[in-house]
């Protein structure tokens, strides 16, 4: 085993310690006999600990015409499995006071469990069971198929819901990241038993797996929980490679609706996580519309003229594609006007960039906002740090992360804002008709 | 109904279906015993609660205000929650945005929220930097400085929210009127949000006068939870809070009650935005604070029984044997000032219909009124309320929620510290009697929320 050591209170030393932190966290590289590797924060504060877990692939996994196979899956993990039908199993995993979810994403599968320290026992036996040997009985099948369905059917008339296929569609074309990962009542009834084994045959694997835990429990024990839960996995994966796709920019699709307030979305291109003008790209939206009540969207969109309640933006990063978002919901009879101050503001952002107050500012908030964003539970923790090894950040990037940043200069930030933000982007309106007064 | 500055960023407009949100029933989720929290009252009267936990660097500090909507005057609805907004703009020693600024610098996360009982303000900071959290947030309890400019784009931002949240939302608008149909009398008729109609009024004066009456030490909770010790918060909140003087002393919640309710009511809304029909059924019950002793926690009991999950009657019966509903379940929201609601729900799938679902809904709450619920059952739902408590010491931002809206609808520390014992003590003739008394299905009220005819199966 080896171990690293990391004070994340180290970052905090510049600050006025007016009331000393005395709290610190330390993460430990666990490998198990069989080749599972976990990181650990050992925490004995709280008697309970956290197990999440991630294997990539996803909903981009799902075979064509079966849609929705991934996401019917995270549904039937405590549907039964081994020699329990669902009711047992249920009923066992309500008795050891632990709970389990499950979820996918378009690149990952995940699970996670919250247990009693003093219940372990029984919690990871039943977590072996729903990892290792997920029973897919045709009864909880049916009726977890007719449940999703049921939503599917929901929202059929639902106005955002039906923009936000299409909006899928027109910028993602024939990728699978354009498929809804729920399905259609059509693919959905085509998924059967040996499907969902085959799915899970190829997708569980000891090969393309992450696990983080965190809490009451120390290395030595969890090397053997390891291999109990895990250690029956197949070795390999199987998995289809998916193509990277940039976002089809330069189009403007507007649904008609008669809303009383209109959604707005444009879509810039991103920058990849690995990419070296990630950061700068990073702090440059930050600026843009990333922070809570002080970016320049926030400030002229509704500060100064009260157009809608929220609008931000993000820099989203999945598996193979990236992108920038920007988002908002206006009043309909404003919504152009709306949409003009934000092409302003970003044509502002490309042309001149940020100030150095601004980008020193943002520099400050990214330093110290991820530990107060990612460390407030066990399960946030271990969240954080499934994220990190799935990004392959490494162990000490805590650590890393405050040269990097720092590291960044104006110079290469309004690279990053000119490189993203002088491309015409996709623009999305849900809404009543307008006549766009503005083309940035 | 819990309404917040700002919602999480990029997410979709808030859906409050079937009144469901995240702060549910707080108490549900309280701590056991066995852990420090230290409790104490300023000069000027305000209560200050301190929960350690040094398991990160991080300080969660809110303070909360025993004012919501629910006591705003007849006519001015929508005044508490824009005036959490307002609590954002300058005050006379600080710029508009110098406090997030602040918090923003180091990294922070902010944000406020107001519902029906208490209005709270809240930062997730450093520990180093909690002593200027207490200075900006002492400073805007009295020195705001409010004026028609910065009233005005707010009150636009509030009204867009309004419609972000309800008017796009044909789930959230049925609520709204079904919650104003429950209570014929008692405020919590009046969304937290405000009338539509009345919003567009509020102005200057009214804001001054809201804040003169309720913004002041004497009418306010302090809760610091995470890494700091309760003797550096106490010197701190005394160099901060303590340096602002007592307002006048504010009377006693006493609010309009809610009359006999004789009557089976209903409401309808049909809305061609909506392709699967769904309904809600409410009753007027007792909260912690109104309640004869033991009630409140037999009715949280339940709700847990009959509606709190996939293990829970309604869903079993329902979802799982009978195949006729894609969701059934019960919720009661028992921290609140005044008599509460008790909600069962559910929507049909397949080939069923609302009718039949309703049915099958009414069918379980006979049987419990008829045959009580079975000791297994009981002593799982209180199983499950007891390790909910173990799993929110794991958050801060949790345990600081619990005492703060324990303590602004009028409870105790002791009433948390003891609520575990409470719960273990409920029977299941309890169960039974206040299903008997509290679920009449001839004196409730019923929300449906239909298709538009030419799409109605």
């Amino acid at each position: 085993m080896s171990a690293l050591t990391l004070m994340l209170a180290l970052v905090f030393l510049v600050l006025p310690a007016v009331v000393a932190a005395r709290a610190e966290v330390r993460i430990q590289e666990v490998k198990s006999d069989r080749g599972i590797t976990a990181w650990l924060v050992e925490d004995y504060s709280v008697p309970i600990f956290a197990i999440k877990f991630l294997f990539d692939g996803g909903s981009t996994q799902d075979p064509v015409g079966k849609e929705g196979l991934a996401n019917l899956m995270t549904g039937l993990f405590d549907e039964g499995a081994g020699d329990l039908d669902s009711d047992a199993f249920q009923t066992r995993l309500d008795e050891a006071g632990a709970e389990m979810g499950f979820n996918e994403s378009n690149d990952a599968v995940g699970g996670g469990m919250r247990m009693l320290a003093d219940r372990q026992d029984e919690a990871f036996e039943l977590l072996k069971l729903a990892v290792e040997k997920p029973r897919f009985d045709q009864a909880p099948i049916d009726r977890i198929r007719s449940q999703i369905v049921s939503g599917i059917v929901a929202n059929a008339r639902d106005p955002e819901a039906q923009a936000a296929r299409k909006w899928a569609k027109a910028v993602y074309g024939d990728h699978p990241y354009a498929r809804p990962d729920q399905g259609t009542e059509t693919s959905l009834a085509t998924i059967t038993a040996d499907d969902l084994r085959a799915f899970h045959k190829a997708n569980f694997t000891r090969q393309n797996i992450h696990v983080a835990v965190v809490g009451a429990i120390d290395a030595e024990t969890l090397k053997k929980r390891l291999d109990q839960v895990f250690g029956g996995l197949p070795e390999k994966a199987d998995l289809r490679v998916v193509e990277r796709v940039e976002p089809k920019l330069r189009q403007t699709m507007h649904m008609e609706y008669p809303l009383p307030q209109t959604s707005l979305q444009l879509i810039y291109p991103g920058v990849p996580r690995e990419a070296p003008d990630f950061l700068a790209a990073a702090l440059m939206e930050h600026i843009l519309g990333g922070g809570t009540f002080s970016s320049r969207l926030f400030d002229e969109v509704r500060e100064k003229r009260g157009l809608a309640y929220s609008v931000s933006s993000a820099l989203i990063n999945q598996e193979h594609a990236s992108s920038l978002i920007i988002g908002t919901a206006t009043r309909s009879d404003r919504a152009a006007e709306t949409l003009g101050v934000i092409r302003e503001v970003i044509r502002k952002m490309a042309e001149e960039g940020p100030t150095e107050a601004e980008l020193d500012a943002a520099k400050k908030y990214m330093l110290g906002a991820y530990a107060i964003n990612n460390l407030d539970s066990s399960g946030a923790i271990a969240s954080t740090l499934v994220d990190l090894q799935t990004d392959e950040l490494g162990i000490d990037y805590m650590q890393r992360r405050v040269e990097l940043i720092n590291a960044v200069t104006l110079e290469q930030v309004k690279a990053a804002a000119r490189k993203l933000l002088t491309v015409e982007p996709a623009v999305m309106i849900l809404g009543p008709k307008f006549a766009e007064t503005s083309k940035g | 109904m819990i309404l917040g500055f700002l919602r999480s960023k990029g997410s979709l407009p808030a859906v409050f279906a079937l009144g469901l949100s995240w702060a549910g029933p707080a108490l549900a989720e309280a701590p056991r015993g066995d852990w420090d929290v230290t409790s104490f009252t300023l000069d000027n009267g305000m209560q200050v609660v301190v929960i350690p936990d040094h398991r990160a660097p991080i300080v969660t500090h809110m303070v909360w205000y025993k004012v919501g909507s629910a006591d705003e005057m007849p006519g001015k609805s929508g005044i508490a929650h824009f005036f959490e907004h307002l609590m954002f703009k300058g005050t006379t020693n600080h710029k508009a945005g110098e406090f997030g600024q602040k918090v923003a610098e180091i990294g922070g996360s902010e944000n406020a929220f107001t519902t029906y009982d208490y209005t709270a303000y809240h930062q997730t900071v450093t520990p180093g930097a909690l002593e200027a959290m207490m200075g900006f947030e002492a400073d805007r309890m009295r020195n705001l400085v409010l004026t028609d400019a910065v009233i005005g784009p707010e009150r636009d931002v509030i009204l867009e929210e309004r419609r972000s949240r309800i008017e796009n939302n044909p789930g959230a608008l049925l609520n709204e009127e079904v919650d104003a149909t429950l209570f014929q009398n008692q405020p919590y008729r009046t969304p937290v949000i405000g009338w539509m109609h009345e919003i567009e009024k509020l102005n200057r004066l009214d804001a001054t006068a809201f804040y003169d009456r309720y913004y002041a030490p004497n009418n306010a909770i302090l809760i610091v939870a995470g890494d700091v010790e309760p003797e550096n918060v106490k010197v701190l909140a005394e160099k901060t809070y303590g340096q602002v003087a007592r307002g006048p002393d504010l009377p006693p919640r006493v609010r309009p009650t809610e009359p006999e309710q004789n009557t089976k009511r209903t409401v309808e809304l049909t809305d061609e935005r909506v392709s699967v029909p769904s309904f809600s059924k409410a009753w007027v019950v007792p909260s912690y604070q109104t309640a004869e002793a033991g009630e409140a926690e037999a009715l949280d009991l339940l709700s847990e029984i009959l509606g709190g999950g996939n293990r829970s009657r309604l869903y079993q019966a329902l979802v799982v044997k009978d195949g006729i509903a894609s969701s059934a379940g019960a919720f009661f929201e028992g921290t609140m000032v005044d008599d509460t609601s008790f909600t069962v729900y559910g929507a049909p799938r397949g080939e069923a219909g609302l009718q039949q679902v309703e049915s099958a809904v009414d069918v379980e709450i006979r049987r419990i009124i008829k045959d009580g619920v079975t000791s297994d059952e009981l002593e799982k739902a209180k199983d499950r309320f007891v390790r909910s408590m173990i799993f929110a010491r794991d958050n801060q931002a949790s345990m600081a929620n619990i005492y703060g809206s324990t303590l602004a609808t009028g409870g105790t520390v002791d009433d948390i510290k003891q609520w575990p014992d409470r719960i273990r003590a409920v029977s299941a003739d309890q169960i039974k009697a206040v299903a008997a008394k509290y679920l009449n299905p001839d004196h409730s009220v019923a929300g449906y929320l239909l298709p538009a005819k030419s799409v109605e199966k």
